[in-house]
This record gives C-alpha cells, sequence and structure tokens, in this order.
C-alpha cells in the first residue's frame, strides 16, 4: 500500500519486441534512408559550394569578406557590402514583421470573433501564396512612389536628426528591401505563432484569472510567456527566409554594393548579387567569387540559426515558463 | 483499364515519332533570343527534319557551354575573351547574325528630344555631370528648358550584352570611363542605381524625376519610351533606328575573326551605340549529320533569316557583312 500523497505507479509491461516482420524492418530502414538523405543533401550543397569557391577562398583569403570592392572588370571582388546589406535588410524585416505577425496571432487567437477566425486565416495564408516575383513588381510600381513621395519624407521630416534617416531619397532604398522582405515573412511569423498560441492550456489562462488578472495581465503573464519559445522559434523561422529572399529585394532595393549609415540609401544582398550576375559571369574568378557569395550566405544562415538556439536558451533558462 | 494501356501506348509512340527527328542545341544569349526563336520555327517548316532547341541562359553560359560542347552551336552578346577562346578544344569561330542599339532614355517634364555626345554621357554616368541644367547639356540643347534637378543615373544591376556594349562605348569616348570602370557585361559602376533587367532599368526611370538610364532600342520602342539623339564620330547627331544601327554595321571595322566592336564607327550616318551578338560555332563538327544540318540552317538564316529581322525591331546585317559572314558559314567542315 502506498503511503498518503503518493501518487499510485505507473503500470509498466515487459518492453516491446525488437522488429521481426519484414515491412517493420523495411519501414525502418526507409525512414533511416530518407533522414540520411536531407543531411546528405545539405552536406553535398555546402561541398558543391567550397568546390566552387575555391579559386576565390585561396586567392582572396579572409580579407573577402572585409572588402568592398566589387569589380568585375579588374577582378577585385569582397563581400562586405552585400554581408551588410543582407543583415540590415533582415533586420528591418523582422523588426517589422515580428511585433505585426504575434499581435495579429495574439488577436486570432484571444479576441477575435469565431466567425470571422477562419477568412482573416485563409486571406493571411495567401500572403504566402504570392509569388516572390510579383511582390517586387508591385513593390516598382505601387509601394516604391508611394514610400518616395509620401512615407520617406515624413520619416525624414520626423526622424532626420537620426543618421538612419538622412541623405537623398530615391524610392528605391534598403529600407524598402526591409519592408517587403517583411510583408513576406508576415504569413509564416503569423500561422507559427498563432498555433503556439493556440497550444498554451487553458489552464494557464484560468490560473491568470482565478488570481485576478486582467485580460492584458492574462495574455502577458500567462500565455506569451508560456509561448515564448515558440515564437522566437517562429521569428527564427522568418529570419531564415528573410535572408535568402531573392528577387522582390532586387527589385526595390537598388542594387548598389555601398554600405551606408542611412536607410534611405540603396543597398544590394548576397542572394540579389548572385542572382544578378550568375549567368553572365564570363570569367573563371568571378563565378568563384559568386559561389563564394554563396558559400557565406550559407554559412551565415547557419550562424545565425545557431546564435538563435544560444539565445534561446539563455533567455527562457531552459524552463517553459509555466505558471506553477 | 484497357484504355489507359492504350492512351500510355499512343503517348510513347509519339516520343518515338519525334526522337526520329534531328534534334540539334544551343544556348547563349538572351538579347536575340526573339529572332532566334522565330528563325527556329521558320526553318521547321522549310526543313521538318531537324529541330532546334535553344536555351537563354545568358552570354556567360553559352561560352561555357560551347567549351565544354554540351551544346551544338553557342550564342554571345560580346566577344570572347582572348583566355576563354585559348581553352576551346578546336578552332572555334565567331559569326555575328542580327545587331540592336542601346539607347540612352531618360524622365524629363515634357518627355523633351535631347541631343548629346559621348564625353556628355561619360560624365554623367561618372556622376561627374550631376544636374540637368549643367551647361554641358544645355549647351547641346538650346531652346530645350532643363530643370535645375539632381541626374538620377541608373544602370543595369545583371550582367549583359547591353551594359557589355554600353561600356564598351563610354570606354572609347572617355579616356577616364576606359581607366576608372573600364567594359564589361557587369562593371563596377561609379554612380546610380541597379535596375534588374530592361524592365527594371525603365521602370525605375519612369518613376523618377529626373532619371537617366540606358535599355535596349527594341525595348525602348515597343515600351515608348523617350530616348536621346547621340553625336556620332562624324560630328552628326543620329537618332537611334534599325536603319542608323545598319549604317553602323556597315562602316565598322571588321577583322577576319570576326570579334569586333562597332561602337564609334566612322560613318556619317552610324549611331555610335550599337553592339552585334554573334554564334559561336567549331569549324570542324563532331557529329557529320547535325553538322550538316547546321550549315544548311545558318545558309537559310543568312538568306531569308535575315529578312525578318527588322519586324522584330533587330538590325539586320548590311550586305557585305552577310556576304562575309555566308562565306564563314561555307568553310564549316562536318
Amino acid at each position: 500500500m502506498n503511503a498518503p500523497g503518493e501518487a499510485a505507479p505507473i503500470p509498466t509491461g515487459p518492453p516491446l519486441a525488437p522488429p521481426r516482420r519484414l515491412a517493420d524492418l523495411a519501414f525502418r530502414w526507409i525512414a533511416l534512408l530518407a533522414a540520411l538523405t536531407i543531411v546528405a543533401l545539405i552536406g553535398l550543397v555546402g561541398w558543391e559550394l567550397y568546390h566552387g569557391a575555391g579559386p576565390a577562398v585561396r586567392r582572396f583569403g579572409i580579407a573577402f569578406l572585409g572588402n568592398s570592392t566589387w569589380d568585375p572588370v579588374t577582378d577585385r571582388y569582397g563581400a562586405w557590402p552585400f554581408i551588410f546589406g543582407t543583415l540590415v535588410s533582415s533586420a528591418i524585416a523582422l523588426v517589422i514583421a515580428v511585433p505585426l505577425g504575434v499581435a495579429t496571432a495574439l488577436y486570432l487567437t484571444e479576441f477575435a470573433p469565431v466567425r470571422i477566425r477562419q477568412p482573416v486565416i485563409m486571406i493571411i495564408e495567401m500572403l504566402a501564396a504570392v509569388p516572390s516575383v510579383i511582390f517586387g513588381l508591385w513593390g516598382i510600381f505601387v509601394l516604391i512612389p508611394w514610400m518616395r513621395d509620401h512615407f520617406f519624407r515624413w520619416l525624414q521630416g520626423a526622424f532626420g536628426f537620426l543618421p538612419l534617416f538622412q541623405g537623398p531619397i530615391y524610392g528605391v532604398s534598403m529600407l524598402a528591401g526591409g519592408i517587403i522582405v517583411a510583408i513576406m515573412i508576415l504569413p509564416i511569423v503569423t500561422s507559427i505563432s498563432r498555433e503556439i498560441l493556440r497550444s498554451v492550456p487553458d489552464l494557464q489562462r484560468e490560473a491568470a484569472y482565478a488570481l485576478g488578472a486582467t485580460h492584458w495581465e492574462v495574455i502577458r503573464v500567462a500565455v506569451l510567456s508560456y509561448a515564448r519559445r515558440g515564437i522566437f522559434g517562429a521569428a527564427v523561422l522568418g529570419l531564415g527566409r528573410a535572408l535568402g529572399e531573392t528577387m522582390a529585394v532586387t527589385m526595390v532595393i537598388g542594387n548598389r554594393p555601398e554600405v551606408s549609415a542611412s536607410l534611405f540609401a540603396p543597398g544590394y544582398t548576397l542572394a540579389s548579387v548572385i542572382a544578378n550576375e550568375f549567368t553572365e559571369a564570363t570569367s573563371d574568378l568571378y563565378l568563384n567569387a559568386l559561389f563564394e557569395l554563396g558559400l557565406v550566405l550559407l554559412i551565415l544562415t547557419v550562424l545565425v540559426n545557431v546564435l538563435a538556439q544560444l539565445m534561446l536558451r539563455t533567455i527562457t533558462g531552459g524552463a517553459s515558463g509555466k505558471v506553477n | 483499364m484497357k484504355r489507359l494501356l492504350l492512351t500510355l501506348l499512343g503517348a510513347a509512340s509519339l516520343t518515338v515519332v519525334a526522337s526520329a527527328q534531328m534534334l540539334i542545341n544551343g544556348a547563349g544569349a538572351t538579347f536575340p533570343q526573339p529572332i532566334y526563336t522565330k528563325w527556329f520555327d521558320a526553318y521547321a517548316k522549310v526543313d521538318p527534319s531537324v529541330r532546334f532547341n535553344y536555351q537563354g541562359i545568358g552570354s556567360g553560359g553559352g561560352q561555357k557551354q560551347i567549351l565544354a560542347e554540351t551544346v551544338d552551336f553557342g550564342a554571345s552578346d560580346g566577344p570572347m575573351s582572348d583566355e576563354n577562346l585559348a581553352k576551346a578544344p578546336r578552332t572555334l569561330w565567331h559569326i555575328p547574325t542580327v545587331a540592336g542599339a542601346v539607347v540612352i532614355s531618360y524622365n524629363l517634364p515634357g518627355d523633351p528630344k535631347l541631343k548629346l555626345d559621348g564625353p556628355t554621357v561619360a560624365a554623367i554616368f561618372l556622376g561627374k555631370i550631376t544636374r540637368w541644367n549643367d551647361p554641358a547639356i544645355a549647351g547641346q540643347n538650346p531652346g530645350v528648358s532643363l530643370p535645375d534637378q539632381d541626374i538620377l543615373v541608373v544602370h543595369r544591376s545583371d550582367g549583359s550584352g547591353t551594359s557589355y556594349i554600353f561600356t564598351d562605348y563610354l570606354s572609347s569616348v572617355s579616356d577616364e570611363w576606359k581607366t576608372k570602370v573600364g567594359k564589361n557585361t557587369s562593371v563596377n559602376w561609379p554612380a546610380g542605381l541597379g535596375g534588374k533587367g530592361n524592365p527594371g532599368v525603365a521602370g525605375q526611370v519612369k518613376q523618377s524625376p529626373g532619371a537617366i538610364g540606358y535599355v535596349e532600342l527594341a525595348y525602348a520602342i515597343q515600351n515608348k519610351l523617350p530616348y536621346a539623339d547621340i553625336k556620332n564620330s562624324a560630328g552628326n547627331y543620329i537618332t537611334p533606328s534599325i536603319d542608323s544601327v545598319t549604317a553602323a554595321l556597315a562602316t565598322a571595322t571588321i577583322p577576319d575573326d570576326f570579334r569586333f566592336s562597332m561602337v564609334n564607327p566612322p560613318g556619317a550616318d552610324a549611331y555610335p551605340i550599337a553592339g552585334t551578338t554573334w554564334l559561336l560555332v567549331y569549324q570542324q563538327q563532331k557529329d557529320p549529320a547535325k553538322g550538316k544540318k547546321l550549315v544548311e540552317f545558318l545558309r537559310w538564316a543568312y538568306t531569308d533569316g535575315e529578312k525578318m529581322a527588322a519586324d522584330l525591331l533587330y538590325a539586320p546585317l548590311p550586305a557585305n557583312v552577310q556576304a562575309r559572314a555566308l562565306q564563314r558559314v561555307a568553310e564549316i567542315k562536318y
């Protein structure tokens, strides 16, 4: 008999027998093969990039990452403006898309009447289905003129004391690139955040209400802190897409390999320059340099993901934020 | 079940019939793709036993593929460099097919017709001339009211034959451009924004007041963009057109290997910013049957095909160049 307060032991049976039937074995191996294929594919991409970048890596060394010249005529190449552009445009996209996406997800799970939830979800999913090029075209003909004539001028008027918002306004700019990418990663961030918020157990909310919290306090204390990890994961997924976004960005970012403090200045990203110049690259070193940019992009994506995982561990301290 | 099997059999037999046709593969530049597609289409009616397949993967790709011999002929908007040509396993020939022009388009109130000369254009694209009412521009355009506005330069962000022709021209009219920037399908532009493709540049110019950019003649005509008259080396301001490009070709110096540049030619009616596109074929064809069909096609292209060029807004080769091209085609061995 158990002592009072002790839970009853969970009944366990004999351990499961190892698979003996052919179907079980075959399925196990097929699943293993599928997993290995994916790992092998990533490895193959990385190796192919390294192999293609070989001569450029040997020629330029580590200075490639800090050099700002991109001159196909004299075969001098450097990746710094592209790395800067990729990081800055992705950062702008995250700053815009994550608060917007999480807020939308919160509205859909906490406030929206049940009737309008499905239609709104469908509309957001459709945003994800629009091809990248269409966003780019819409950006050139609709967004850029409006931003150049109204939004950017207002920004310069209101925040012009910051070096971020100084300088001539062309329309195509780093900020325009960031905004377009924000629109593109919004569906991912929103739908994953929504799933995460939906998975918060009602018990958490009820407990917070029972303690006398207001609706906002319930959301802040019980829902958001429980969902911290998941929302961070959604942001990282969005960032992954933002780093690689090519077509829409290249149409609105101005395609100028320059590093500038102003968000209104044109920029260039790693993915855009590869897409623009790969087909017409005639000299071998030129091609190798473009391959090297691809390798840099791959390493950048991996690094950012690793960094995100580390940050996640420190933010949440390993715990999931449950109100116990 | 029976119907499914019958349809599968039918589909399979179709592929058998299709494979009885000879397939000749080519790849390369996108600039001449419309005219090549039209030629292949028209030639299929002349000789139904052969089918051509052309992929517009870019001049760089075209050069690489013909060097690797994965295609039967290549196409390039710029001539192959000496070091690339040296990699060819056998003698590789350049044969020009059609020519096109690069026009300077701009966005000014009232769409005035501007006259510009080479050094002025170079100075604008170098970032030296920054305002529209600069005396260098105003001096060539009396009677046109130029606004006191910044010039926004727009160039191509992607590598292209159009950029090659344009930078070739700028290198020939400006020593500073030649030493500082040079000529290539993609260069380190000293000033301005990059637009992707002809539509990117044209779109950017149309959207931005005070912008100036360069696009293909065919594109400018089709989209009704305003473009400038450029001064040629004879001192005349020439309006870009198919005739002025053919005139440029007629007076250009064309060496024996056909790797020539036709910017700034001496002719009085020649438009100075023009260039040709080449087919890359081996002197000794690997496959005799394919080689024979290819030579027959080329012969047709240089006699009947050239007549279709003007409809698609390409400049056909003038008679003297056409004769030399046909001569070169006759020397292909298979």
